[in-house]
């Protein structure tokens, strides 16, 4: 094992988020604060409680989520697209590093840029509404696991893109509609019955459902289900990066 | 002493149909500095970057230092040093930064003192807090070399590392590689410029089309092929060369003023003093002499004007 190397790559990714703290942390600090200034605050005093929890405290899971999902995603296909796009990416290619090192380097980084900006989310949100958690082991448990697995996800997506569009495709058209309509400020219950079902196709619907769970006990679906559902998905995502690898897909010619 | 790089039957084809490489055998000996000379798209950087792993193979093996490079790639690539053609650095990155993130890359731990020897050779030091952006392309190029020899390499390929570099660097380049080859690295450059190939190679490989035409100790391609020629311009003309004169074959220009006189620099007698004496006993008035020898470039020139 290269552990210089993985030190290295991770080293330079988490400079780089340094060098852009407003972007990376500021923003969306503020962003979820105007959430729950509009949500919590403003509609959210007059709306009821969502299975016996105040409506500004149920959404802060899904908040948080939204948040990991959106910095995840965007810090891992970034760390791996701009080397290629400026041509850097040949001094990785020509280092005696194995695809484990760089996956969990790049993956490393962006999972901890996730965490840190998720955490952050999470005390800004115990300002503006009561928040608990029952089982705080199982909700960091679903915080690492959909931050590694996102990363993954993003680092797949900055391999796969060949323009700063495609890069945009998912956090800014896919991810936004799985998240609003993954239960994120509802329950699913309040859904006519067909919707329901559809919801059950969406992924990001287990993710919020297991993390709310944890906080509060309540749940759109079984939390074992969630789990399984998320360990599933970075399995996935390790099979297609381990491919990704092998073929040297739009890494080597 | 086994060769430190040795190329077989390489070739790479593109999906296109394009074959880069067409079956290239070569080796390279430890300790020497070998020159790959040939036009654009001949196929050195392809070579090049398949040796380090940027670009994968279609066939044909290579290793380094006796290991395979796809097999044994961490063994073969902690030891080969590699500065690419064009520019390409991180923009947001400090000098020091990027040269501490090569050596760690390739597995070494940090060791500044190193660093620091390294970017005061390359006249770097002062600008090791300076972002890349702010360098100018004979710096960038400076910090591309520090960069690869941050973790000491044993062979170090250097793709055309004086493109678009003034002379100075371009000295300073020349005496980098000396010392380099004196610490014992192999060093690989290819290059457009033949005076630079002519200064600093032991041997030479001329590429083209994806095919090595020649690999050649430079001294014996330059003796082999290298022909001087002596131009003696008389001061009345001549209408035929005298008979005394006949040995020298000589050729006369169309005024009837200029003989012409090829001869090995290799040769242990040139045969230009026994020429001068006998044109005197012709009672030739000699007005001017000039030589002239033919480069690497014409060599180099006649070579690739063939392989066409």
């Amino acid at each position: 094992m290269n552990f210089e190397a993985i030190k290295s790559i991770y080293a330079f990714e988490m400079a780089r988020t340094r060098r852009t703290l407003v972007q990376s942390v500021v923003s969306p600090v503020i962003t979820t604060s105007l959430y729950f200034i509009v949500f919590g605050a403003a509609i959210g005093s007059r709306m009821q409680e969502v299975e016996g929890v105040p409506y500004g405290a149920f959404i802060a899971p899904g908040l948080i989520m939204l948040t990991l999902l959106n910095q995840c995603i965007g810090n891992g296909s970034f760390g791996i697209y701009f080397p290629k796009f400026t041509g850097t990416i040949y001094e990785i290619l020509s280092a005696p590093v194995s695809m484990i090192e760089i996956v969990i380097g790049y993956v490393g980084a962006a999972a901890t840029k996730g965490l840190i900006v998720g955490t952050i989310i999470l005390i800004t949100a115990s300002l503006f509404v009561d928040i608990s958690i029952k089982h705080p082991l199982m909700m960091i448990l679903f915080f690492v696991l959909t931050a590694v697995s996102f990363s993954l996800f993003g680092f797949m997506i900055g391999i796969w893109a060949k323009d700063f569009e495609q890069l945009n495709l998912f956090p800014m058209l896919i991810v936004p509609p799985l998240v609003f309509l993954g239960g994120s400020f509802y329950s699913i219950d309040m859904l006519p019955p067909f919707w329901q079902t559809v919801s059950h196709f969406n992924p990001v619907l287990y993710l919020v459902s297991g993390f709310r769970w944890s906080f509060y006990e309540i749940a759109d679906v079984n939390p074992v289900v969630s789990l399984v559902t998320v360990l599933g998905f970075l399995v996935v995502c390790l099979g297609i990066t381990a491919w990704i690898f092998k073929t040297g897909y739009k890494l080597k010619n | 002493m086994a060769p430190i790089v040795s190329i077989r039957n390489l070739t790479k084809s593109y999906a296109s149909g394009f074959k880069a490489l067409k079956g290239v055998d070569l080796d390279i000996e430890e300790g020497e500095i070998l020159a790959l000379l040939g036009p654009n798209g001949a196929g050195k950087t392809t070579m090049i970057s398949i040796i380090c792993g940027i670009v994968t193979p279609s066939g044909g093996s290579v290793t380094v230092a006796g290991h395979d490079i796809l097999r044994d790639y961490r063994q073969t690539r902690s030891i080969i040093g590699l500065v690419p053609q064009e520019l390409t650095l991180d923009a947001f990155e400090t000098v020091w930064n990027t040269v501490a993130f090569s050596r760690g890359l390739h597995g070494c731990a940090p060791d500044p003192a190193l660093i620091e020897r390294i970017l005061r050779d390359l006249s770097l030091f002062d600008k090791k807090d300076t972002m890349l952006r702010h360098l100018s392309g004979g710096m960038r190029r400076r910090v591309l070399i520090a960069k690869a020899l941050s973790y000491e390499p044993k062979v170090l390929f250097l793709d055309e590392p004086t493109a678009g570099v003034d002379v100075n660097l371009r000295k300073d380049m020349w005496l980098l590689v000396e010392k380099l080859r004196a610490a014992g690295v192999t060093i690989i450059l290819t290059t457009h410029y033949i005076e630079e190939a002519e200064e600093i190679a032991d041997r030479i490989g001329v590429i083209n089309h994806g095919e090595i035409l020649l690999v050649e100790d430079k001294k014996a391609l330059m003796a082999k092929l290298g022909r001087k020629q002596l131009t003696v311009e008389l001061g009345e003309p001549v209408g035929a060369i005298p008979d005394t004169l006949s040995p020298f074959g000589l050729t006369l220009g169309e005024a009837g003023t200029r003989l012409t006189y090829e001869f090995n620099t290799s040769g242990e007698r040139t045969g230009i003093s026994s020429l001068l004496s006998a044109l005197s006993q012709a009672g030739l008035r000699v007005k001017d002499i000039s030589t002239e020898q033919s480069s690497l470039e014409d060599i180099f020139v006649e070579l690739v004007g063939e392989g066409k």
